[in-house]
């Protein structure tokens, strides 16, 4: 394999593997913080249960997502320097900018959440939890925003002396389209990753009559939250969608298998590609709903993958510019079903919980744990096509992948690090579910007073 | 030389960052690499890792800040140093993660066999970032070989280069004067018998880990060939150090903890002045070496990050500080298992 194959191998594995705990860390913060804001109102001591309960696992997950983020951080000068130097007037501003206001704001803070509970007064210690989620939220915006240039590069100039792109506007990269797609769309998903955690775990223990009281305020609870991120994923879909059309109209064209241009461009169900030829098989479509999705509009015309081709060579010169259709074509609709089925999931669940007949329904619980799958496979497919989609560019129109790897990395290097990352994660990730699994069907523990939740916190 | 310019306040600025890492998580690597030392039962090995259980992730956090300041201020420093020190990256990274997860996880189940792997990760995770980045530092100071590659500053050395043994002298070095804070810091932060050993080992340590800094100083000097009267920052880290044996021979270990973090602080201010204005001197090609200058970013890019600095700095010094305040008391067994007694 080529040296940049296997970097672009591990820049997936590990952003995937790192983005299988960022949505949790982001999401169950905010929760967290939640629970123990009602706390602290209320002083009902269930939310202060639950707080220490679903917040243990938020720490175990918490810390793979730190680690992994370091790596994030130094594989763009390792493995990508020539993209780093393209791209580093622009792209390091928000990176180092992220970790001055919020790692240090999440880090910082989760010390003094952890094993501040008797050493700070209840509201500064509700703060800390506050800032926790402040803090991952920050940093989900100002990661977003040097990623949405890869995507959409927006205020620079190219300096024809130094062949890279330059900062003309920052105004103008923080007010990216791309970026204020993808960042409410990455928190609600984040929001319904973790509110899947919450009715997952609860309905492991309902189905096996544990702890009642507990897990059903934590199931409605997860419930109202999944309900509320998994519609406001829908919605900032539908902008993302929209906003894809405009600036990466093969985007949506590979992910619809659109290969010519249709007006009214209908959406398509299921359909089996002949790539070569650049035809379809078989297509089942409803008509008109593509127009609808990508345009807010029932006649729009939505442009195909051929006409494209032929529209990019002409702009950048002669190329493949057509990504892995039939990757992003399936990783959307695995992603976009798994998103209406969690509406669907929090949906019946709240009707159950309002029916008062929540109890009765095992097979609700046996399919509600298995759909703690759903969000993560949605964030994992959603990336795919975010990134893949956008090939054979890393910066979309300026920058090919191929041009950006590293030179003074052999590929034999980058074959060791792939191997160690790999494998260390794999371990980690193992210790990591046994711990996730073994405290959360352990359950909470009979509620404590801040001092006894002070040494079981500590490490 | 006009040094009143953006690119000369970032340099300025990288540098603090590295102090900042290299005192705080100095303290933390130190902490690490002596766990099993200073420890005889699970409870004292909770001790140890307690005293820098709420801090150790913030401490961390300067190392990427100087990243990310390193990539946004001076693109071609980052990309050429990252792409060109892989894998002594590759191995920093491998340690930093096990140690991270290490400390969250090592107490969360109650097997010894689980409990020992842990910390054997804390120990190694701790044991290889506080070597490889004076080995690090040394070469950059040294100069490595850059050279131009299609327009492109690019490191042609290959991993052995960098294990030099001028820098392998770096790497003891800043393993020594970790190691010396860490076991410091924890003085200041148990009581008992931890507290008892470590005070024992700082007395067997002091002079050896002072040794090997010392060494490593009057390498530099004599092989850079800044002469024999050197300036005033090296010349208080040399008191610094000095006096760390004997503030530590007469129990006054608060004073000796300022002097190792002192030291560490005046040591990197010295490397960088070294260094400026080069940020990564080439070895065999004088004109690929990179400066502030050549590996800047533009003039726009880094007034938007001043403002950003100036702004925020202040507010992150003052949270962090407060954290180490509220944490001031020192750890016990009795701390973390109230009930024991």
């Amino acid at each position: 394999m080529s040296s940049v194959l296997l970097a672009r191998w591990q820049f997936g594995i590990t952003t995937i593997y790192h983005f299988l705990f960022v949505p949790l860390t982001i999401g169950l913060a905010f929760l967290l913080a939640v629970m123990q804001t009602i706390y602290y109102r209320t002083g009902n001591p269930q939310y202060r249960r639950m707080t220490k309960f679903w917040g243990k696992l938020f720490l175990i997950n918490f810390a793979l997502g730190v680690v992994t983020g370091i790596v994030q951080e130094f594989q763009f000068g390792m493995n990508w320097s020539t993209y780093s130097r393209f791209v580093g007037d622009i792209f390091g501003a928000p990176l180092a900018i992220e970790g001055l206001l919020a790692f240090f704001l999440e880090s910082v803070f989760i010390g003094l959440w952890i094993f501040g509970w008797d050493r700070l007064s209840p509201k500064v210690h509700l703060l800390s939890i506050w800032m926790v989620a402040l803090g991952t939220s920050i940093s989900a915006f100002w990661i977003l925003a040097a990623g949405s240039f890869m995507q959409n590069p927006v205020g620079y100039t190219l300096n024809s002396t130094t062949g890279r792109a330059e900062l003309d506007s920052f105004g103008a990269v923080l007010t990216n389209v791309s970026l204020w797609a993808h960042f409410p769309h990455t928190l609600s998903a984040s929001l319904t990753t973790s509110a899947a955690l919450l009715v997952a775990v609860s309905a492991w223990h309902l189905l096996r009559n544990r702890d009642e009281d507990f897990f059903v305020t934590s199931a409605r609870f997860g419930m109202t939250f999944l309900l509320i991120g998994a519609l406001a994923v829908a919605f900032t879909g539908h902008t993302m969608g929209q906003v894809m059309t405009d600036v990466q109209p093969m985007k949506m064209a590979s992910a619809e298998a659109l290969w010519e241009t249709e007006q009214p461009a209908g959406f398509s169900l299921f359909a089996i590609g002949d790539i070569e030829n650049g035809r379809n098989h078989v297509n089942i479509q409803v008509p008109k709903v593509l127009s609808l999705l990508a345009a807010n509009n029932l006649s729009a015309e939505v442009k195909g993958i051929n006409p494209l081709q032929a529209e990019m060579e002409a702009k950048y010169g002669p190329g493949n510019y057509i990504p892995n259709v039939g990757l992003i074509y399936w990783t959307f609709r695995i992603m976009v079903g798994a998103g209406f089925a969690m509406i669907g999931l929090a949906l019946y669940g709240l009707y159950l919980i309002r029916k008062k007949k929540l109890m009765k329904f095992a097979w609700y619980h046996k399919i509600a744990l298995w759909a703690l799958a759903l969000p993560f496979i949605a964030n994992a497919t959603g990336w795919v096509m975010t990134e893949m989609g956008r090939q054979p560019f890393v910066v979309y129109g300026l920058l090919k992948t191929d041009d950006a790897a590293s030179v003074a990395v052999s590929s034999g290097e980058v074959l060791t690090t792939l191997i160690g990352f790999t494998l260390l994660y794999g371990v980690l990730a193992f210790a990591d579910f046994y711990l996730m699994a073994k405290y959360a069907k352990a359950g909470p523990d009979p509620d404590m007073d801040e001092a006894q939740i002070a040494a079981s916190m500590a490490y | 030389m006009d040094i009143w310019n953006l690119n000369t306040l970032w340099f300025a600025l990288i540098a603090v960052l590295w102090v900042g890492y290299f005192f705080l998580e100095g303290f933390d690597f130190g902490v690490g690499m002596l766990l099993p030392f200073v420890s005889d039962d699970d409870l004292d090995r909770r001790v140890v890792i307690n005293t820098i259980g709420p801090v150790w992730d913030g401490n961390e956090v300067w190392l990427l800040v100087a990243g990310g300041a390193t990539f946004a201020a001076f693109p071609e420093w980052y990309a050429t140093l990252f792409s060109g020190f892989y894998l002594p990256l590759f191995l920093i990274l491998i340690a930093l993660i096990i140690r991270g997860v290490a400390f969250e996880f090592r107490s969360k189940e109650d097997s010894a066999r689980w409990r020992a792997t842990w910390d054997w990760a804390i120990v190694i995770g701790s044991f290889l970032p506080a070597l490889l980045w004076g080995v690090a530092f040394a070469n950059i100071l040294r100069g490595v070989p850059i050279e131009m590659v299609n327009g492109y500053h690019e490191y042609t050395g290959g991993f052995w280069n960098l294990l030099n043994p001028y820098a392998l002298v770096g790497g003891l070095a800043s393993l020594s004067l970790f190691l010396l804070h860490g076991a410091l810091f924890l003085s200041l932060k148990t009581e008992g018998t931890v507290k008892d050993r470590v005070d024992a080992l700082i007395r067997r340590l002091a002079w050896p880990a002072v040794g090997l800094v010392l060494a490593f100083m009057v390498w530099t000097y004599v092989d850079l060939g800044e002469g024999l009267i050197p300036g005033l920052l090296p010349l208080l880290a040399v008191v610094g150090l000095v006096a760390i044996p004997y503030l530590a021979l007469a129990k006054k270990n608060g004073w000796a903890f300022m002097a190792t973090g002192g030291a560490i602080a005046l040591i990197v201010a010295t490397l960088f002045i070294i260094l400026y204005p080069n940020v990564l001197p080439s070895s065999v090609d004088a004109a690929a070496s990179l400066d502030v200058y050549n590996a800047a970013s533009t003039n726009l890019t880094l007034k938007v990050m001043t403002v950003v600095a100036v702004i925020f700095t202040p507010l992150v010094l003052v949270y962090q500080s407060w954290t180490y305040w509220v944490f001031r008391k020192r750890i016990g067994r009795e701390t973390l298992s109230p009930a024991s007694h």
